[in-house]
């Protein structure tokens, strides 16, 4: 039987991990330990999350670690990082975090082309308080605050933060989306967004789309389905700015 | 590193461009600001002296990440600062309440503008309940309420070393008078003086490697459990409670015999002390009672100078409505000395008022 590798920057202690069975968090987290691991900053890295699920990651690394406000992990970041430039700052968010409540910090952060890390995970609701509408919910979509479907005349069209950040930043800046349903890439986007990071370019941002069967109220399915056929026709996965070029990443 | 005052000097400035040079030389790494009136001149003067002393400055998006961008650089170590009014200290009661719940050293002047809401740019000391208990907290803060510059200087430097000696949010509560009033003091290098400036340590980005020379740091603000919160409430309570004796600082005269005792904070006790002057001339009996220390308060000490003194009656004098009055009851509950107030809410107190009110209710 082939046992898959843990991390070595993964704190074992706080093993088995809290996510709900199905929820992408865990695939993300594996991905970035492997990075961190391969990129040897596990020693250097301080790692920052919001309140909401992402904040069951808090005790996930053997890595100095961090808790915040909802939205506040990007100037908690930033505030270490200007500090301390020579340690590796990774902030780790939900959706509501960073695109409603935090903002204005992810915002002014990437206009500032602060040389933060920041990791959203995008699963189209608000999973920890129970499912309701985020900004990437999409239109249609069944939230515990839009029970009959997401009416974009009301509640406007999901925000699609890479595109806007790749707008705001100036170069230097690395931009990319990936999903949980395609583990290599999503591994070569965040190694390129901590790579960005070391070399001092500027801002590095990844969104994550990924999946939340609890709240979809999906099974294994239907949850692979509406990730891969629903989410990314919406929000196309990819590197949107990147200061490595095409084929500079591998 | 370099010297920012090498002999002591007569000045003459203006409060915020005071606070500007006490934060360089209590060694201040970083500020984290965002304009508001009246503190904006800290900002100013900081950001044209900071550079000449290799400090850093970041104008951020709100108060909001002001105030937690000072908490992370406090966590990873550095000697960090903010200053607002008002609707920013509103904003900034979030990061201030999760340095209380984590410990993180900051430091924060608060130069209190008129309220409710935006109110006006001008002055008031409305900002007591906010800045002692405000927030979803206890209150776990040291505020300390200035009236000279001398004591803007003093106290800020005092409030960095506070903060990275004991870990609590420290604030530095002065107003729109003492932010734009020019006045002298002395400028001093506080080593010279023997007062040594407190060291400062990272919460994360420790040296050495994860798993041989330490473990991982995880700081932890957010709980699973109630009785996991009770308990990190009731130690932060009880660490609190212990460091109490030796940060209370209060300023007393005149009370041994004072029918009447005075009790103001901050600015407004320069206009006391002059009233309880005039009244004594006149052959009135007053005393003379102020707080330096709003956080923790001086409750002991008042009570006993009520009692020394036999005091009838106590006049609170404050530019607001209340709020030094409704901290000062809870702190002498039981005192049967009978109250009286007066209230001017966000405008300036001098001695004649004071007087008038006396005079009225003796």
């Amino acid at each position: 039987m082939i046992t898959p590798a843990i991390p070595k920057s993964w704190y074992l202690p706080s093993k088995p991990h809290k996510f709900c069975p199905g929820c992408g968090h865990g695939i993300v987290l594996k991905a970035l330990g492997e990075v961190i691991d391969e990129l040897e900053i596990q020693d250097k890295t301080v790692f920052g999350c919001d309140i909401g699920c992402s904040l069951l990651s808090w005790n996930f690394f053997a890595c100095d670690s961090t808790q915040t406000h909802h939205g506040r992990t990007t100037p908690v970041m930033v505030g270490i990082k200007r500090a301390r430039p020579e340690l590796i700052t990774i902030g780790y968010m939900g959706d509501g975090g960073g695109y409603s409540i935090g903002s204005q910090h992810l915002l002014n952060s990437a206009v500032r082309n602060e040389k933060v890390t920041l990791i959203l995970v995008n699963n189209t609701n608000y999973g920890m308080t129970g499912g309701q509408m985020a900004p990437t919910t999409l239109p249609g979509q069944k939230t515990e605050t839009t029970p009959y479907g997401r009416d974009p005349e009301k509640t406007g069209y999901p925000t699609k933060g890479p595109e806007f950040l790749a707008e705001l930043t100036p170069e230097g800046a690395y931009i990319a989306r990936a999903t949980v349903s395609k583990y290599k890439q999503l591994k070569r986007f965040l190694k390129n967004a901590l790579r960005n990071q070391m070399e001092g370019n500027g801002f590095s941002f990844v969104e994550v789309l990924s999946t939340c069967p609890t709240n979809w109220r999906t099974n294994a399915q239907q949850t692979w389905h509406f990730l891969e056929e629903e989410m990314e026709p919406v929000f196309p996965v990819g590197e949107l700015k990147s200061p490595f070029g095409k084929g500079g990443d591998k | 590193m370099l010297k920012v005052v090498e002999e002591t000097k007569k000045a003459f400035l203006t409060g915020n461009e005071t606070i500007a040079w006490a934060a360089l030389a209590a060694g201040a790494d970083i500020m984290f600001g965002y304009p508001i009136t009246p503190q904006n001149e800290v900002m100013h003067y900081w950001t044209r002296l900071a550079p000449k002393y290799g400090r850093d400055f970041l104008q951020t998006e709100d108060e909001i990440s002001a105030g937690f961008t000072v908490c992370g650089a406090v966590q990873a170590g550095k000697k960090a600062f903010t200053a607002t009014a008002g609707p920013g200290n509103v904003l900034m009661q979030e990061p201030f309440g999760m340095a209380e719940a984590m410990r993180l050293p900051i430091f924060a002047v608060i130069q209190q503008r008129g309220g409710p809401s935006s109110g006006t740019v001008v002055y008031s000391q409305q900002e007591v309940a906010l800045t002692t208990y405000g927030g979803n907290g206890e209150g776990f803060r040291i505020v300390y309420s200035t009236a000279t510059h001398q004591e803007i200087y003093d106290y800020t430097i005092k409030g960095f070393n506070v903060a990275w000696k004991y870990r609590w949010p420290t604030f530095l509560l002065g107003d729109g008078y003492q932010a734009k009033m020019r006045e002298p003091l002395e400028m001093y290098d506080p080593e010279e003086r023997g007062i040594k400036l407190e060291p400062t340590y990272p919460l994360v980005g420790l040296p050495g490697k994860i798993g041989e020379d330490r473990e991982p740091q995880h700081l932890c603000n957010i709980y699973s459990l109630e009785e996991e919160l009770y308990d990190v409430v009731t130690r932060l309570a009880a660490e609190y409670e212990k460091i109490v004796p030796e940060l209370i600082e209060w300023q007393e005269h005149s009370c041994e015999d004072a029918d009447i005792i005075i009790l103001t904070h901050g600015i407004v006790s320069r206009a006391a002390d002059d009233a309880v002057k005039a009244l004594r001339a006149q052959g009135i009996k007053a005393g003379y009672f102020r707080p330096i220390t709003l956080r923790p308060y001086p409750a002991q000490q008042l009570r006993e100078a009520i009692a020394k003194s036999g005091a009838k009656k106590l006049l609170i004098a404050e530019s607001s409505y209340g709020q030094f009055e409704r901290l000062t009851k809870q702190e002498i509950y039981g005192e049967t000395i009978k109250i009286e107030t007066l209230y001017m809410p966000g405008v300036g107190i001098v001695d004649y008022d004071i007087i008038n009110k006396v005079k009225s209710v003796l």
